[in-house]
Parts: structure tokens; C-alpha cells; sequence
């Protein structure tokens, strides 16, 4: 299966909650994927799992064919050969180096460094973040820090995409518009995207199909106006 | 005259045992820092133990270790031609276990406050564990290990008792500054005693103002 990225896994200490079990299942084709669930629901916990900064108790994790993560099988490959970006809620948008230095960070391939500089200005550019090539994260307004920690994230040309809560911090007409580049630029790529979100108009707007968490668990999967209208 | 040798010789052995200690504490806290390197607590204890063990039992220890008779000592010698202990790389070896600890505790602070949201950001964009701790840990906390570096030099510009005991008092190889204030003193030369008295506390107090500063823009800053 190309680019399928096909998670099972199973936690049994919680994060930050005792007694949190995680035991999931999840078939993640190309395209976007929306993960929809309270906070407390797992929804981070699966992301961090996905791209190996925190390791499962049980499972398997393949992407594209290739065992990331099987428990049984000891294996555990390391996030810097995952191949696997995550955008953090946080954005985690390094704050010592500027955008560009933020962006050619990830490039894969060993080149120049006025080469990396070029490819990482062009992904600003298809970003429309250009403009902020020279200037440090402390200086970006919610909307801009977005766009260049999503340059950064695909500038690593990564084989699935992860966004834990993307656009939380912004007001409503800029999530209306960045949304709409992300499914554009999402749609161009080919790759498996995860998208995972406590904001219900924002799962009703981005996916069509939608995967439902609650306590750790999937409690369904189906197309977004049916798993989200049922509840609240 | 007074005589200013003992000052640049304290200096000169300073400086080379912050190098040492700079390197040996940044990379002892790198390993503090990681949670799964396994008694990390040991570690750290053994490395604070010169902060409150007498001068003289550490000194007996490096004796014990690094003197003519033992493994280490014997192979310096062969190597070298010139023994560890009663020298000036005795000096610089007591000075920086007296500032390994405030590098090894700062930079383990430092490196410790570092959002591990940022690690993780660098390790899944593709960089090793190594290539993440000198791009993105180790610039983020060069302010806390600055400070501690600076404190460290402090201590090892003045360490006293370990100096004595591992590397003697000898004009011109190992008599530091804090050696050659004892001397003065005992010898009744209060005027000497005095000026190196007041020059290592000038230093010392604009080293600590300087860390003072530093480590408040810290808080300040990004």
C-alpha cells in the first residue's frame, strides 16, 4: 500500500492523567486526515508516537510499507529517520535561528549552504511567508509563525505530515484562510496528513471523513456531519 | 615591587582548567540532562562532592590517583616526561575539579529549562540526537553556560587547598596568586598580601556582577 500510514498501539501509563490507557487502530490513506476528540483524549499522545518522540507499550506502526515502530519485533526507529514531520501545537519554531535558518533546518541532502538558503526561501515563498525570511520567531504574529513552521515541516520533505491542533491560537478569518492553503497544499502532496483538533467547526470545515477519539479510544469513523453532529 | 608573577600564573592555570572543565562539565551535563542514561544522581553527586569535601581529602584522592606511583600518573610520565602531581598540570588539575561543578550544575540547569518540544521539533525534521544537542540545546542555553563558565573561572583562579596539596608551592610553577597571598601573610609581607588580596576580590566581584547580569537577561530575553 503506498503512503498508507496504518497506526496500532497500545499505552498503558498516562502522560499526565493516571490510569490513561491508549489502544488505538487507525488506517491514515493520503490526503487529510482528521483525528477529532476532547483534550484528554489521546489525540497528542498518538501524534508523538507517530513521528517516535514517545514510545508505545504495544503495536505497530508501518508508513508506506516500512515498520516504524513494532513492538513485538523491537523495533523502533529513530525520529530523525522516520521521515515523519510534526507540526506541536506549540509550533516549536526555533527561536535562535530566523525563518530561513528555521526552514533549511530540515532540508534533507547534503548542500551548499547558500543552496539550502535558496531552497528554504523557496518553500517560504509557497508559504507566502517570504517577507519573514530574516526575522526571528519572536517577532511573528500567530498567522505568520503558522505558516513558517508549515514550510518548515514540508522543506523536510517528510513521508507523512502531523498537526497537533494547527491554527489554535489564531482568530477565526485566519484559520478560514490558512485552512483553505493547507487542503490546497495538502491535496498537491500525495502523503498522508494528520490533523488533530478539539475544534469542531474546524473538523466539519477540513474533513470530510472524520475519525472520532474519546478516552484513549476510537469511538468512530465516519463522514464529518454525521460523527460530529451526534454529540454536545 | 610587588611581585605580579604568582597573578598571571594563577591566570594562565585558570584559564586552561575552565577550557577543561568547560568541556568535561558541558558534556557531563548533556548526559545529566537526558533522562535515560542510568544513575544520573551518582554522577552528579560525584561531580558536587569537591563543593563540600575538605580540600585536603580531594587532594589526597588525586594524589592517590594521579601521583608518580599510579596508572595514570606513570603513563602522563611516559608520555610527557614530566609528572602530573608537584607541577603545573597539578595546579591545573586541582583548579578545575574546583570549577567542574559550578560549569556541570549550570549548564545542567540550562540545559534542562530547554523546551524539549524544540528537541523533538529537531529530531523529527531529521537530526541525530548529537546534531540536535549542539544545534539547538546548546545555543539555546549559551547564557547559562556562559554564567556558569565565568563562576568556574572565578573558583579556579582561587582555589588554594587543592593546589597546595597536589601541586606544592613553587615559585614560578605553582605558586598562584592564593599561594603567594600564604606566603606574604607568614612571612610578614602585609603590603603583598593585602594588594593580591584586593585584586582577586576586584576580579571576583566584577565576575559575579557580570553572571548577575547574564543570567537576568536571561529571564528577560526571548
Amino acid at each position: 500500500m503506498p503512503n498508507q500510514l496504518a497506526v496500532r498501539l497500545g499505552l498503558q501509563r498516562g502522560q499526565t492523567q493516571p490510569g490513561f490507557r491508549l489502544d488505538v487502530t487507525l488506517e491514515l490513506g493520503p490526503g487529510l486526515n482528521v483525528l477529532f476528540g476532547p483534550s484528554g483524549s489521546g489525540k497528542t499522545t498518538i501524534l508523538s508516537a507517530i513521528a517516535g518522540l514517545l514510545r508505545p507499550d504495544s503495536g505497530r506502526i508501518t508508513l508506506a510499507g516500512e515498520t516504524l515502530f513494532d513492538a513485538e519485533a523491537g523495533v523502533d526507529l529513530a525520529p530523525n529517520r522516520r521521515r515523519v514531520a510534526l507540526v506541536f501545537q506549540s509550533l516549536a519554531l526555533f527561536p535562535h535561528l530566523d525563518a530561513l535558518g528555521n526552514v533549511a533546518y530540515g532540508l534533507p541532502g547534503k548542500s551548499s549552504r547558500s543552496e539550502r538558503r535558496e531552497r528554504a526561501h523557496a518553500w517560504l515563498t509557497r508559504m507566502r511567508a517570504a517577507h519573514l525570511a530574516r526575522r526571528y520567531p519572536s517577532s511573528f504574529s500567530g498567522g505568520e509563525a503558522q505558516r513558517v513552521a508549515l514550510a518548515r515541516a514540508l522543506a523536510s520533505e517528510p513521508r507523512a505530515l502531523l498537526l497537533d491542533e494547527p491554527f489554535s491560537a489564531l482568530d477565526h478569518t485566519m484559520v478560514r484562510e490558512l485552512s483553505a492553503e493547507l487542503v490546497e497544499h495538502v491535496n498537491s502532496l500525495a502523503l498522508p496528513v494528520v490533523l488533530v483538533t478539539h475544534d469542531r467547526t474546524l473538523a466539519r470545515e477540513l474533513g470530510r471523513e472524520v475519525t472520532l477519539l474519546r478516552a484513549g479510544r476510537v469511538e468512530r469513523v465516519g463522514p464529518a456531519s454525521e460523527v460530529l453532529a451526534e454529540r454536545e | 615591587m610587588i611581585d605580579l608573577e604568582p597573578l598571571l600564573l594563577s591566570f594562565e592555570v585558570a584559564a586552561l582548567a575552565t577550557c577543561l572543565a568547560s568541556v568535561l562539565g558541558v558534556a557531563i551535563a548533556g548526559l545529566l540532562a537526558s533522562p535515560r542514561v542510568w544513575g544520573r544522581e551518582l554522577i552528579d553527586a560525584a561531580v558536587t562532592a569537591p563543593m563540600v569535601l575538605p580540600p585536603t581529602v580531594l587532594g589526597y584522592y588525586l594524589l592517590v590517583l594521579l601521583g608518580r606511583e599510579s596508572a595514570i600518573g606513570h603513563a602522563f610520565e611516559a608520555l610527557t616526561g614530566t609528572s602530573i602531581v608537584f607541577s603545573r598540570g597539578g595546579a591545573v588539575v586541582a583548579a578545575m575539579i574546583g570549577a567542574l561543578p559550578l560549569i556541570s550544575k549550570a549548564a545542567r540547569a540550562a540545559l534542562e529549562s530547554v523546551d524539549l518540544r524544540l528537541v523533538g521539533a529537531a529530531r523529527t525534521l531529521g537530526a541525530s540526537r548529537f546534531r540536535a544537542f549542539f544545534t539547538v540545546s546548546l545555543p539555546l542555553c549559551r547564557r547559562g553556560i556562559l554564567a556558569g563558565v565565568m563562576l568556574g573561572f572565578a573558583r579556579a583562579l582561587g582555589d588554594f587547598g587543592v593546589t597546595l596539596m597536589v601541586a606544592g608551592n613553587i615559585p614560578g610553577q605553582t605558586r598562584t596568586a592564593s599561594l603567594a597571598i600564604y606566603d606574604a601573610v607568614l612571612s610578614g609581607r602585609d603590603g603583598d598580601a593585602t594588594l593580591l588580596s584586593l585584586i582577586m576580590t576586584a576580579f571576583s566581584m566584577t565576575v559575579l556582577i557580570g553572571v548577575g547580569l547574564l543570567t537576568r537577561q536571561r529571564q528577560d530575553g526571548f
